[in-house]
Formats: structure tokens, C-alpha cells, sequence
């Protein structure tokens, strides 16, 4: 199982904990991952600018990918359907397609169509499994109450992603939460953390992100479980602005699914960079210690 | 007519009814014309739900009218968060959320893109990444035991100036 790991922008720099985790369970798991230098950023940010510019840009990462002859493995949801989205309307589109290797020519590049996209969490679902997860697990998680926030762009558009889990009741996230031996709480709901407008007006982003730590605090979960960058940014780095604005404390950890599932495997708390977490998941790394004990 | 009676009434010479094949021309915005305005997407929508200002059903209403001065240079059109959960929904399968990043793109040739998405583009367009990374971050990267990023990308810039995302910029900074 080998794969070229796609960290887009946020990631390497504001999202540590989730690649250092992500890396270190995939090691645990016999999961090799390749670092491209050549990737940049998956073309998301342009998108709302010109989306002939983020088509190019995108067919860029994925010539990059196609030249190892590797499967793209992402971790943020909007690097996952931009990458993806991209590569359907290529796969299925000559002319564009021919416009596109037209401006790749120029960087020396040329776009195919012979890589895949997916997104961490579904290949440990679909190429690990549940059950392998289960047999390697080393620590007891039964004490924790975890949500499960699926986000928007891991799921849909569900067309590009051949349909591989539901959009409206999704399930893969909490399988593979249930596999870690952890309690799954109901779905965090009407998924959207609205990370994408925060600087078009953040009112209402942090109005989104409410309704989504409402459901946490009255589910009494231990931690959310994100799969995505931008969504921990806004449920995590931006509580304390939901805090204040709404007068009301949450204190709801934000983690990312391989920190959790690194505990599982017993790897060392270290190892999964909790201290990067801005909600400090304290007393949940408590229960889990003492279990383990 | 003064302005505050002018709400409401449109006025059928100022509709441009090639607005809605200008908007299927974009990538995305092919399939606008088959909406029949069921109103699924703006009941489906995270953002509506918050602030009645974005809604997707007016928004395509509006440019199917031709009302295409007044959508382009509106605020509401940036408010799409694109969760998709619009188009997932969709009966007529308009994929509402590329339909409206066709408008956004629209808006951004006629020189009315939001400063916060102009920036990104900007961010994207010369250093290759939304977050620059420096020499810096690179150390730090080290530190932790991860590897080292490209910090600069030629390539990217390149790219940048063949399909003609750095007109759209300054385009942009001219009409301002």
C-alpha cells in the first residue's frame, strides 16, 4: 500500500497534529507514503476566483502523482474534491483535457488521467478495514464518547466519488470511530463548518460552527472527530470566538480520526501531537490512560 | 422613480436575457437552465439557514431573468460556502454549487470579486500555496521529524500567467 501524500496549505502549516498522526499511523499500519516536493496548493482557493485557472492548477498535482505512477492519498476534504472533480471532468472531457496539456506544456507537464484520489480516512476503510484496525488494537477506548463530523467535501459532490458512502447518512467515519473501540455519538449534523466564508463574513461561519458544538455539548462527547483541516480551524482555533460571541463555554476537543486512532494502537501520545490541539483534550487523554493502566 | 419604490419592480429593459448562456459557458454553469425554481436548495441550505440573504433559488431566479447587473454586483453571491448539499438535492440536477461558482467567476472577469477571494487567488497564483512557507516553517517542519517543503513554484507562476489568472487580478485592482 503505497501512496503519494497530498498535505495541501493547511496541513504542514497550521494542522501539524494531523500529519504527524496521520504519518505515524500509517507507518503502524503498514501504509507507505511518498512526498512529492512538487505538489502545491490542490487549486480550492482559486476556484471561486476563475475555475479555468483551478482546473489547470489542479491537473498540475495530479501530472505530478501520474509521473510516479502513484495514487494521490489526501487529508483535507477540499484537497480531495477539488483534486477529484478536476480529474472526473478531465478523464471524461477531450477538449478540455487537450486545453489543459496546452498550458502543462509549458512546465513540462502532461495530465493523463491515470491517477486516483482518495481521501485518508476512505482508504483506511476501504484498503485497511475495519477489521484489521480492530485486530491491532492495543488500547481499551470504551470509556470515550466521540462525534463523528463527516464535514462536506469528503462525501460530495458524491457523483465524483462513485457513490462510496452516503451523503445524507454517512457511515464510513463512524465504522471506522466504532473499529477504534471508542462510543460513536450521532453524526455531528448539517455537516457544513462554514470555513469556506470566514473571510467573506465570519458571523455567520461562527453561527455554523454553534450549531455544530450545541450537538457536541448535548451528545456530552469527550471530543469531535474531524477529518479536515478547515473544519477543525473552525470548531477548534475559532471556539473561543464562538464563546464569546454567544456567551456560552463549550471546551469541546476537536480531534483529528488517526490521533484517535493512533491511541487505539497504543502508539505514544507524543507521537500524535496532542499538544498542538487548542482545546486541550486533557481529561479525555486522562480516561484513556487510565484504561490503559 | 425614486430608488426606495424601485425595490421590487423590475424594470424589463435593464435584464440582459443572454445572461443565462453567458453563465452556461462557464465550467459548471452548464445546466442553469433547467432549473424550474423548486426551491430544494435554498431549504437544504447551512448558510440560508443562518442568514436569509444567500439563497441559492433568487440567486438562479435572478439570472435566469437576466438581471445580470444586479447579480454580479451583489455581495450575496460570495456567500456560498459549497457544501454541495444543494446539489446533491437538486430534482433538475443544476448542480446549484458550480452554477454559482460560475456567477462568482463571471463576477470576478467584470471586476467585482471579493477582496477576500482575490486574495487568495493572488496568495495561490504567485507563491503556489495559500499559506507561504518559509524557510521558517521548514525548520520547524524539521523539528517535529517532517519533511521539508517546496517553498517557491516556478511552475505555478508560469501557469498562472498562460491561463490568465494574473489579468483577472489587476484587471480587477483598474475597475476598483
Amino acid at each position: 500500500m503505497k501512496y503519494a501524500l497530498f498535505l495541501g496549505c493547511t496541513i504542514p502549516v497550521r494542522a501539524q497534529n494531523y500529519e504527524l498522526s496521520a504519518r505515524a499511523v500509517a507507518k503502524e499500519l503498514g501504509i507507505e507514503f511518498e512526498d512529492l516536493v512538487d505538489f502545491g496548493c490542490c487549486a480550492y482557493p482559486v476556484r471561486s476566483a476563475s475555475e479555468r485557472a483551478a482546473i489547470v492548477f489542479a491537473a498540475r498535482n495530479l501530472a505530478v502523482a501520474e509521473e510516479k505512477g502513484l495514487e494521490i492519498c489526501t487529508l483535507c476534504s477540499a484537497c480531495t474534491a477539488t483534486l477529484t472533480e478536476v480529474n472526473e471532468h478531465l478523464k471524461a472531457d477531450e477538449n478540455a483535457r487537450k486545453e489543459v496539456n496546452e498550458h502543462l506544456k509549458k512546465v513540462g507537464r502532461e495530465y493523463r488521467g491515470t491517477a486516483r484520489v482518495r481521501h485518508l480516512a476512505r482508504i483506511l476503510y476501504e484498503d485497511v478495514g475495519t477489521d484489521t484496525i480492530k485486530s491491532k488494537r492495543k488500547i481499551d477506548l470504551s470509556s470515550l464518547i466521540l462525534a463523528p463530523h463527516y464535514g462536506c467535501h469528503y462525501l460530495k459532490p458524491s457523483k465524483v466519488y462513485g457513490h462510496f458512502d452516503s451523503p445524507e447518512n454517512p457511515r464510513t467515519l463512524s465504522e471506522l470511530i466504532a473499529a477504534t473501540g471508542a462510543n460513536v455519538a450521532p453524526n455531528i449534523p448539517n455537516s457544513c463548518c462554514g470555513g469556506a466564508i470566514l473571510g467573506v463574513n465570519a458571523d455567520i461561519t461562527l453561527a455554523m460552527a454553534k450549531t455544530k458544538l450545541d450537538s457536541a455539548l448535548s451528545s456530552k462527547v469527550d471530543a469531535v472527530v474531524s477529518i479536515c483541516p478547515f473544519c477543525s480551524v473552525i470548531f477548534e482555533d475559532n471556539q473561543k470566538k464562538v464563546e464569546a460571541k454567544f456567551e456560552k463555554e463549550y471546551g469541546v476537543p476537536v480531534l483529528f480520526y488517526p490521533q484517535v486512532l493512533g491511541l487505539a494502537l497504543g502508539i505514544d501520545e507524543k507521537e500524535l501531537g496532542f499538544r498542538m490541539n487548542k482545546v486541550k483534550p486533557k481529561e479525555l487523554l486522562a480516561k484513556v490512560s487510565t484504561e490503559a493502566a | 422613480m425614486p430608488e426606495e419604490q424601485k425595490s421590487g419592480v423590475i424594470d424589463v429593459s435593464e435584464l440582459d436575457p443572454n445572461f443565462k448562456h453567458e453563465i452556461a459557458k462557464e465550467p459548471g454553469g452548464e445546466k442553469i437552465k433547467a432549473c424550474f425554481a423548486c426551491g430544494t436548495c435554498s431549504a437544504s441550505c447551512p448558510v440560508r439557514e443562518i442568514d436569509e440573504t444567500y439563497n441559492p433559488r433568487k440567486i438562479i431566479r435572478m439570472a435566469i431573468l437576466g438581471m445580470r447587473d444586479r447579480v454580479l454586483k451583489s455581495d450575496f453571491i460570495w456567500l456560498c460556502s459549497t457544501c454541495y448539499t444543494c446539489e446533491e438535492r437538486c430534482p433538475q440536477s443544476v448542480c446549484v454549487t458550480e452554477v454559482i461558482n460560475a456567477i462568482k467567476n463571471i463576477a470576478a472577469k467584470e471586476g467585482y470579486i471579493h477582496p477576500a477571494f482575490k486574495t487568495q487567488a493572488e496568495l495561490v497564483g504567485k507563491s503556489g500555496r495559500l499559506y507561504e512557507m518559509e524557510e521558517f516553517d521548514n525548520k520547524r517542519r524539521e523539528k517535529m521529524g517532517l519533511p521539508s517543503l517546496q517553498t517557491s513554484f516556478d511552475e505555478v507562476r508560469t501557469l498562472a500567467e498562460s491561463v490568465g489568472l494574473n489579468d483577472l487580478i489587476e484587471e480587477k485592482e483598474k475597475k476598483e
